[in-house]
């Protein structure tokens, strides 16, 4: 409430800087505009951006680190009576202060009296930390409008090149913005490398990367059956690329032929039709491809391998037919050819562009010398366009490899070192999310692992994408 | 030529020979040519083939949820039956299992195996309505009142046609006697088919009948708001700033290959992202809308800067030079000529990545948005759930009537998605110029 009365308060402490500081500059000018270095306006934003955005700013840090700076100072002394609690009390404990301080809805725990007692007293210090933070807050934005007021406001006169100091401030606000993009980068390579750091001292690295025994959860008791932990993400690899290649073998022909097919056969108004289909099939969500995986295909798949076991029972196959007939909803096939589907306008939609700007020319050198349209195709157009093809393939399986739903739903969670297709696998994105959902503590190497295993996956998308970046830039260069 | 062995061939016979050869390979040439092209159309043909399979099946599975069969009682509020010092603890569902049964012309047992039967068909909620009216007005005790609501979902399948009498009795979850009451309530009018509007005003439940996509949509939008007010400004400055003022060196060559790159990020990795950096170590709330927005909008910032700086570049140099001409700064320039003059294809690629944010579920997964929320998210750093996830959850529950109200959440979300592709599809035909 408080932080609300002081955004408006600031609000109209800016524009009344805006309103005198154009004032004054345009009265220094005898009221005419045409006399002075920049249009009125320009002065008066000068004088209010000095005005606003320090204060503004000094508010939001202070917003972001206020609780934690509370939290500090509140938890560097504890009450005798705490010893006796755990260390999750504890921290029960002081979370509880805090809520009483602000008046929030206390834990459900339940406290003796003498702990009772303390909870207050540490309460009535949290309203103590949080008034002073509070206040000292305000007292610094109030010193910082004023500041930037008699920093800017004297100086304003009709030479005053205003104009150019305000699109300094422009110019600092679009940096910012485009340095979002590289802090952004930074935080994911920070926040995976940091705690694959942690997971990585009680799992070594080797043993994560070739290890072949995946089971990630840690017993409560160590007698537990499975208690151990294995963190061999091998099967997890091994099942991810499965996954990639049956995605791969769907979406790589079709694709490639329905783009061949729109940009050398199909006349304007087909491609008018088509293209805009295809691209409904790109932007269904994948979480939907995951329903229609897991209720649609797979059941249909199930069926059909099970009638065609019955097809081989009793017969010198018996073994296949038995092995057919078990084989579940979940598996490799399913979740593959699904994400296959989903890959399709993908490469299709790559392809096109890069068969699209094979020149012209080489087209009709071929058709001069009588060679038929497939031909020219296969023998002129698809050489010429095959390093943007690799590249696309690349970019596609780079999603494949990195997507999450479809597997999620259709794959299975058991890690098997397998290339057989029909059998359940699971991925390094299932893992990542079956680790990570539910409760979680961040202590524990089974939820440390999915940062590993996150790592891993960035690093490998990483390498796919600049790879085919460079290769589709390489060749596009190549025929501008 | 002077090398040529000497034959008693003559230059027209050969010519005849390669005509003929020719001639009979054209007719393999032909077939393959056709062969070739038939591919073509075999890879489009199947490529759309799984877009009606997809689409329609979905469609089929979820229709049903919009019909609803619901069942209106009157109950006699016996006050023998409740005990007005303590309200919650009456049994309400007994006194609606018994109204039905009279109305069945039936009496319950002495084991009361009768009512429970009932009670199986009923939603949970006519207690809780019981409670509420009696509440709210405690002198309707004595009184009888009407309570109506959906059948529970069993019942609601049967008359569906998902739970058939064909099949033996012990296979379905209701048994004949009950599926006899229901016909008899059915033809006896007590049962009623109308539109499931409850699926549009409720929130998520445990009890399929009583779900609703309602928290779910209204948690999509805020989500989406919070995306949309961060991803949208700072992308397009930042597209701005990268094609109009960026000097060129390697630090912008630096943010340009970063950026391209962070568009092909596996989304998942952004989900780790928010946990890492934005739940442990900044402390924003987890399953709020507020950080669902802020991991989307670092999703969807590459695309809208990418979909910017393409149509900055399309806008002529000869804007920015009558700009220069008539004295404009370079920001004045920029900021007054040629980004409005490249808005419609800034609007149009940021409503396609917003649109693209919508469907996202990945990310989301790892942040806590998958936590059942009960109702309508309040505020920004409140719990919530969006569509997407509704239908992850959803698709994982194991009762059958979640399956057809996943299709049907998936329609509501498909609806959303082809309403903001056409606004963007409107905004690029009404107002794109081409130069």
């Amino acid at each position: 409430m408080l932080t609300w009365i002081a955004i408006l308060i600031l609000a109209a402490l800016s524009t009344v800087a805006f309103l005198v500081g154009r004032r004054k500059a345009l009265a220094s000018a005898g009221g005419s505009s045409a006399k002075m270095h920049s249009l009125p306006g320009y002065y008066g934003t000068y004088v209010a951006l000095w005005v606003g955005v320090p204060a503004a700013l000094l508010l939001f840090v202070s917003i972001m680190l206020g609780g934690r700076l509370e939290h500090g100072l509140l938890t560097a002394t504890e009450p005798a009576v705490l010893q006796q609690l755990s260390s999750e009390q504890k921290e029960l404990f002081f979370e509880d202060a805090q809520a009483l301080a602000e008046g929030r809805q206390l834990s459900e725990a339940i406290y003796e009296p003498d702990v009772k007692l303390a909870l207050e007293a540490k309460a009535n210090e949290a309203r103590v930390y949080s008034n002073a933070f509070r206040q000292g807050t305000f007292a610094l934005m109030g010193v910082l409008v004023l500041a930037g007021f008699l920093w800017t406001f004297p100086r304003l006169n009709k030479d005053f090149r205003a104009r150019n100091r305000v699109e300094g401030w422009v110019d600092g606000l679009l940096l910012a913005c485009s340095i979002v993009a590289v802090i952004t980068t930074l935080g994911i390579i920070l926040s995976l490398v940091w705690e694959s750091l942690r997971f990585f001292s009680s799992v070594p690295p080797a043993e994560f990367l070739l290890g072949t025994h995946w089971s990630p959860q840690i017993g409560m008791r160590d007698d537990q059956v499975g208690s151990s932990g294995g963190f061999g993400a091998l099967p997890l690899f091994a099942g991810t690329f499965l996954v990639m290649l049956i995605a791969m073998c769907v979406a790589g022909p079709v694709g490639l032929f329905s783009a061949i097919y729109l940009s050398e056969y199909a006349g304007p108004k087909a491609r008018a039709v088509f293209k805009p289909l295809l691209e409904i099939l790109a932007g269904v969500p994948t979480v939907v491809y995951g329903f229609f995986a897991a209720l649609t295909v797979g059941p249909i798949f199930r069926q059909a391998f099970n009638s065609l076991g019955g097809l081989f029972l009793g017969g010198p196959l018996n073994e296949l037919g038995l092995y057919l007939g078990q084989v579940q909803n979940q598996m490799a096939l399913v979740a593959g050819f699904v994400m296959g589907i989903m890959l399709i306008p993908f490469v299709s939609s790559l392809s096109d562009d890069i068969i699209n700007s094979v020149p012209q020319a080489l087209r009709d050198g071929s058709y001069a010398m009588g060679a038929t349209k497939s031909e020219t195709v296969k023998k002129v157009v698809l050489p010429a366009a095959l390093p943007g093809i690799a590249g696309a393939f690349l970019l596609a399986i780079s999603r494949a490899v990195g997507e999450t739903m479809i597997v999620t739903m259709a794959a299975g969670l058991q890690a098997k070192l397998t290339l057989n297709p029909l059998e359940t696998v699971t991925t390094v994105t299932v893992q990542i999310v079956t680790l990570l959902t539910g409760d979680q503590e961040f202590d524990s190497p089974k939820t440390l692992a999915a940062f590993g295993l996150g790592l891993t996956l960035f690093a490998v998308t990483l390498v796919l994408n600049i790879v085919a970046l460079r290769i589709v830039q390489k060749y596009r260069e190549q025929y501008d | 030529m002077t090398d040529l062995p000497l034959t008693t061939t003559t230059a027209s016979d050969r010519a005849r020979d390669i005509r003929a050869a020719v001639e009979s390979r054209l007719k393999i040439r032909h077939a393959s040519e056709r062969r070739f092209k038939l591919y073509g159309q075999l890879a489009i043909a199947i490529a759309l083939g799984f877009l009606v399979l997809l689409l329609g099946r979905i469609v089929t599975q979820g229709a049903s949820t919009f019909v609803v069969h619901s069942i209106s009682v009157q109950v006699p509020l016996d006050p023998a039956r409740i005990d007005q010092t303590e309200l919650e603890g009456v049994n309400y569902d007994l006194m609606v299992a018994d109204a039905v049964l009279a109305k069945l012309g039936e009496k319950d047992d002495d084991y009361g195996s009768k009512s429970e039967a009932i009670k199986d068909l009923m939603s949970p909620d006519f207690g809780f309505q019981l409670l509420n009216m009696i509440k709210a007005d405690a002198s309707l005790i004595g009184k009888t009142v009407t309570v109506s609501g959906p059948l529970r979902a069993n019942a609601d399948l049967y008359f569906k046609g998902e739970i058939k009498r064909a099949s033996p009795e012990e296979e379905r979850t209701l048994t004949n006697q009950q599926l006899d009451w229901l016909d008899a309530l059915k033809s006896s009018g007590v049962v009623t088919t109308g539109f499931n509007s409850g699926f549009f005003t409720k929130s998520d439940s445990t009890e399929p009948e009583q779900a609703g996509v309602l928290g779910a949509v209204v948690g999509s939008a805020m989500m989406l708001l919070v995306t949309a007010f961060l991803a949208v400004p700072i992308g397009v400055m930042a597209a701005v700033y990268l094609e109009e003022f960026a000097p060129k060196n390697r630090w912008t060559d630096v943010i340009e290959v970063n950026i391209n790159n962070l568009a092909a990020v596996p989304s998942i990795v952004y989900g780790l992202l928010g946990l890492g950096l934005f739940i442990n170590t900044l402390g924003v709330p987890r399953s709020s809308p507020l950080l669902g927005g802020l991991v989307l909008a670092l999703m969807a910032l590459p695309t809208v800067i990418i979909a910017t700086r393409s149509s900055l570049k399309a806008v002529p140099p000869s804007i920015r030079e009558a700009a220069f001409g008539v004295g404009a700064s370079r920001t004045q320039a920029v900021f007054h000529h040629v980004l409005p003059l490249a808005m419609p294809g800034v609007m149009t690629g940021s409503i396609l990545a917003l649109a693209h944010a919508l469907g996202e579920t990945a990310p989301l997964l790892m942040i806590g948005m998958v936590s059942f929320v009960p109702g309508v998210p309040t505020g920004f750093d409140q719990a919530a759930t969006v569509l997407p996830v509704q239908v992850f959850i959803w698709e994982n529950a194991s009762e059958r009537a979640f399956h057809e109200r996943t299709a049907a959440a998936i329609m509501v979300l498909l609806v959303f998605m082809i309403l903001m592709n056409a606004v963007a599809i409107i905004v690029r035909r009404r107002f794109e110029r081409r130069w």
